[in-house]
This record gives structure tokens, C-alpha cells and sequence, in this order.
């Protein structure tokens, strides 16, 4: 049953990565992959969110697991975000490669610290 | 002509049309089962979060070559459809970016700050690099920015 739900929330989370995506990119446009890191970024801080909501014992490891993995797995995206890195590079825009890559990172680790953060301060 | 065609069929957005999202949703379902799949394989033995390196290096890889291998194709809605099921579902559903995240704030908030910046930049850095030896393996090029630029230029905005 928990799979069952696991694939569904995952399937919920890449249906809404394609929606959020292609709306930021219609408003955007091309020249910088947009969509992808408000993904990844809104993703990273809600997987904090349950994380912490865990610790604190609010949320079960069920739980945790279908909108944790499952629906954050499937909304937030890895493999994307590199490709739109070798994108840029091959557009001959290293700069803007680099900072891609390292901007992702940085703010997506800080998005989670201030999740986990968030729910171990209200709930904890 | 294709495109105009399509437009005049179908006015909306790819990222609004429900056959689009099922397909998407669809993959997305079955790349989460694959990660968990590999997770539940690899195990949680070592300090290094290896399961979720493992699943977003072989996913950045076959992302860059299938987008390798179709961006060389003429843009077909069959083409379209495995981009979208295969690329968007299947490896976006299959790869993450938020355990990643999560990870690297676990380990620094764990004591390990340095592990957990050598894992964020280790996976980043290999990730780009697997991506851009699928897409060289695939074809030499994602199609520039085409599979984007592609879905963009069906969507009514776009046109002139």
C-alpha cells in the first residue's frame, strides 16, 4: 500500500515540476533554466520542512516517505538541473554554467537548513 | 508547418495539455519506484549518502543521452512523447535534487560540515560531468536549447 502511494506522490510531484516549469518558463523564457531551480529550491524547503517535522515526531515514517520521497523525490529533479548545466556550457556560457551549478547547490542546501529549521522551531 | 498545425489543433501550452502531464506523471511513478528500488538495494551503511550518488549520477547520464540521442531527431509528437515520459518522468522522477539537499544539511548539521560539502560538490560536479558524457555519447549536443525551446515554441505565447 505504501508503494502503491509512493509512485502516486511521485507521479504528483513530476506532473507538478512539468506545470510549475513550463509556467516559469513562459513568463522567463529560454535564456536561463528558471523553472528547475524555483523546483528544486521550493522542493529542497519542504523536504526540510516534513524532515524536521519528523524529528519532532509530528509526522510518521510512512508519511514522511510518500511526500518525503515520494512527492519532493518526484518534484525536484538531479538530473534536469545537469543537463541545463551542459546546456549553458555548450551555449558557450561557462560563467553562467558554473554559477548555475554552484547557485543550485548553495541555495537548495539553504533552503533545506531552513526547513528543517522552521519545523524543529514551531513543532519541536 | 508541423508546429503550425499542431498550434492550430491543440492552443494550449505542452505543460497544460493533460496528455502531456499524464505522460509525465506517468514516468514520474515509475522513476520513483526505481529510486526507491536502488536505495533499498545500495542500503544505508556508509556515512556518504551512496544510494542517492548512485541514483543521480546513472539518471544525469541517461538524461544527457537521451536528449543526446533525440535532440538529433526531427521533432515528431512520438519524439515529443518519449522526451516528456522517459526524460521529464521517468529520470526527473528518478533523480533528486531535495535528498541531495537534505543530505548535505544532515551531515554539516551532524558534525561532518566538510563531508557534507565534499558530497554536494563531488555529486555536482560528477553529475554535470555524466550529463555531458551521455549527451557526447547521445549525439554531441542536447539540440542546444531545443527540447525547451521546442516545447516553448508550441505555446501560444511564442507565436508571433
Amino acid at each position: 500500500m505504501t508503494v502503491l502511494l509512493l509512485a502516486l506522490a511521485g507521479g504528483l510531484g513530476a506532473a507538478a515540476r512539468f506545470v510549475v516549469d513550463g509556467l516559469v518558463r513562459a513568463r522567463t523564457g529560454d535564456a536561463f533554466p528558471w523553472g528547475t531551480v524555483l523546483v528544486n529550491v521550493t522542493g529542497s524547503l519542504l523536504l526540510g520542512l516534513l524532515v524536521g517535522a519528523h524529528a519532532a515526531g509530528v509526522l510518521g515514517p510512512d508519511a514522511l516517505l510518500v511526500a518525503g520521497t515520494g512527492f519532493c523525490g518526484g518534484f525536484t529533479t538531479f538530473s534536469t538541473a545537469a543537463v541545463d548545466t551542459v546546456r549553458l556550457a555548450q551555449d558557450g556560457r561557462l560563467r553562467v554554467a558554473a554559477a548555475h551549478a554552484a547557485g543550485m547547490l548553495v541555495v537548495c542546501v539553504a533552503a533545506a537548513a531552513v526547513g528543517v529549521a522552521l519545523a524543529s522551531a514551531l513543532l519541536g | 508547418m508541423r508546429a503550425r498545425t499542431e498550434r492550430g489543433a491543440s492552443p494550449r501550452p505542452v505543460h497544460l495539455r493533460p496528455g502531456a502531464v499524464a505522460l509525465v506523471a506517468a514516468g514520474g511513478a515509475l522513476g520513483t519506484l526505481a529510486r526507491s528500488g536502488v536505495t533499498a538495494a545500495v542500503g544505508a551503511g556508509t556515512a556518504w549518502p551512496l544510494a542517492t550518488t548512485v541514483e543521480n549520477l546513472t539518471g544525469a547520464a541517461a538524461l544527457g543521452l537521451l536528449l543526446g540521442v533525440l535532440g538529433r531527431r526531427t521533432e515528431t509528437p512520438r519524439v515529443r512523447a518519449a522526451r516528456l515520459a522517459l526524460g521529464t518522468g521517468v529520470l526527473g522522477g528518478y533523480t533528486t535534487y531535495s535528498a541531495l539537499a537534505v543530505e548535505v544539511q544532515r551531515l554539516a548539521a551532524g558534525g561532518e560540515p566538510l563531508l557534507g560539502v565534499a558530497y554536494g560538490v563531488v555529486s555536482v560536479v560528477a553529475g554535470v560531468l555524466a550529463a555531458l558524457a551521455g549527451v557526447v555519447v547521445g549525439g554531441g549536443r542536447t539540440g542546444g536549447r531545443s527540447p525547451r525551446d521546442r516545447d516553448a515554441a508550441d505555446a501560444p505565447e511564442a507565436a508571433p
